[in-house]
């Protein structure tokens, strides 16, 4: 169950300049855990004290917000597109 | 002389230099600029701002620049009216309408946004110059870019209102239509910036560009003469422009420039069809649900508004409240403004005079109450959007008696 990650560049540090990553996961909690385990110190970013996705950090699931899905509880399946993309201004 | 500092992360204070960053690395919250306050207060006065150009740059001291601005010479003060039959109708005291329908070059605040932002896009020796854009900020990006010689790659949805397409274009600038709306384009935006070395202004270059904002406000308080209103009743869609203008009346009130503190209520303006900002507000809630946009204020058309949880805050803090308004609401408010005070606005226009009328029906304006209207963009660019409300023309033939009969028992006053 490998999914597709793009990694937004300030966390590129973290992936050795990687902008896409291959991560095992079936859902964004997992695919969280997973992040952290390949790529110590990726969860502290994204997510804040109680473990919940910062409120700057937009999560996209095949493009889609997965605040239009199930959050963090969102289900993802092989040959899922996941975005992390930092919230920017309008225009 | 430059008073910027550099930039800050707006959750925890973290510094970061004057260079093409947009968010804080280690919590993703947006970054800002900061300003060396004590060395403007020994430079800045009434009387210097007073003497300088008539345009955003008379301000230049706040704005995140080094060098001397390359662009937008022309952009900004724009006129404060003080709109008396708007004001009768509305059943309030005073309004004034703060009037970016005619901003140079494309007729909406965007233009002093661009300005700022490209006038650092120099600085930082960018060739290539790119947004994503609901319309206003792609026309202003398209004609200021074109005047300053940058090559220009503008992103917008597909479905835009024909004549905002038609005024990026003429300006000859890539512009790309996306197949699907706003939050899509913008989450484009975001992963191509990070792989093309472009100043993207709302993306990279946004500290900077935000910061263009805070020139409405700052010209609000000098044009009622050294103060900040009561009421100020702005659109929001990211929720910069509102979070922006009430830095811009306290960074005044902090340099001593006002004759009096700030107590300036703001209140948030939105279409029905998106209204996440609003929608915390009147809830009383702490999150800002993103939504799917559905209206025709297409300028304001943003989901998921970067801004938002600041723009709430503001309005919070200030004691302001907000209001949202339908399709006929927001066609009924052009009309409005238009039939009142001869000033044709774009929907965002519309929704921001539907919404003070609905904040004075409801009290948060009272009827003794000042109240200045924020009017961000021009009428002309939205014009599909009043075509079954307008009036009929009066066809004729070419004869004296063919127009008596068709003006039969309208008013004639002599
Ligand atoms: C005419 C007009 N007014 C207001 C806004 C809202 O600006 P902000 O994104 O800063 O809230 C926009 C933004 O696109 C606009 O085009």
């Amino acid at each position: 169950m490998s999914v597709k990650v793009r990694i937004p560049t300030p966390l590129q540090k973290l992936t050795a300049g990687e902008a896409e990553v291959q991560i095992e996961a079936t859902s964004i909690q997992n695919l969280f855990v997973a992040l952290e385990q390949k790529y110590p110190g990726m969860k502290e970013r994204l997510c804040d004290e109680n473990g919940k996705i910062r409120r700057f950090v937009n999560v996209y699931v095949n493009e889609e917000d997965i605040r239009f899905l199930q959050q963090e509880n969102s289900a993802l399946k092989a040959g899922d597109d996941v975005s992390i993309v930092p919230a920017i201004a309008g225009g | 002389m430059s008073f910027v500092l550099g930039l800050k992360s707006k959750e925890t204070g973290r510094e970061y230099p004057k260079k093409a960053l947009y968010v804080c690395e280690y919590d993703f919250s947006p970054l800002e600029a900061f300003y060396d306050y004590d060395g403007i207060k020994k430079v800045l006065t009434r009387e210097k701002i007073e003497k300088g150009p008539k345009s955003i740059w008379r301000y230049r001291e706040l704005l995140p620049i080094d060098g001397e601005p390359t662009v937008g010479f022309y952009t900004g003060f724009t006129p404060l009216v003080k709109a008396h039959n708007l004001a009768r109708e509305l059943g309030v005291r005073t309004v004034y309408v703060k009037d970016d329908s005619v901003c140079h070059p494309t007729f909406s605040f965007k233009d002093r946004v661009v300005a700022v932002a490209l006038s650092k896009a120099r600085e930082l020796g960018f060739k290539t110059v790119a947004c994503a854009s609901t319309g206003n900020l792609a026309n202003s990006v398209s004609a200021h870019g074109a005047n300053a010689g940058f090559e220009r790659y503008i992103f917008i949805p597909h479905d835009l209102e024909k004549a905002k397409i038609m005024a990026s274009l003429v300006y000859n600038p890539h512009v790309v239509t996306v197949n699907g709306n706003y939050d899509d384009v913008n989450r484009l935006c975001g992963e191509i910036a990070s792989k093309y070395n472009w100043g993207f202004v709302n993306v990279n270059l946004r500290p900077y560009y935000s910061e263009g904002s805070k020139t409405f406000g700052f010209e609000i308080a000098e044009q009622l003469g050294w103060r900040a209103p009561q009421h100020i009743v702005a659109p929001a869609a990211s929720g910069s422009l509102l979070t922006k203008i009430w830095k811009a009346l306290k960074e005044f009130e902090q340099l001593e420039l006002l004759s009096g503190p700030v107590k300036t209520k703001m209140h948030c303006a939105q279409a029905m069809g998106c209204s996440p900002i609003s929608t915390a507000i009147l809830d009383n809630v702490d999150f800002i649900k993103p939504v799917k946009p559905k209206t025709i204020a297409k300028s304001l058309a943003i989901g998921n508004p970067a801004d938002g949880y600041y723009a709430k805050d503001i309005v919070k803090k200030s004691g302001g409240s907000a209001a949202m308004v339908t399709d006929a609401e927001i066609q009924e408010g052009i009309l409005m403004l238009a039939r009142t005070e001869g000033i044709f606005t774009e929907t965002a226009g519309g929704v921001t005079v539907a919404s003070a009328k609905k904040l004075i029906e409801s009290g948060a304006i009272g009827p003794d109450d000042e109240v200045v209207i924020a009017i961000t963009g021009n009428g002309m660019k939205t014009q599909d959007a009043i075509q079954d409300v307008v009036s009929d023309v009066i066809p004729i033939e070419p004869t004296m008696d063919s127009f008596e009969k068709a003006i039969q028992g309208k008013p004639c006053r002599v």
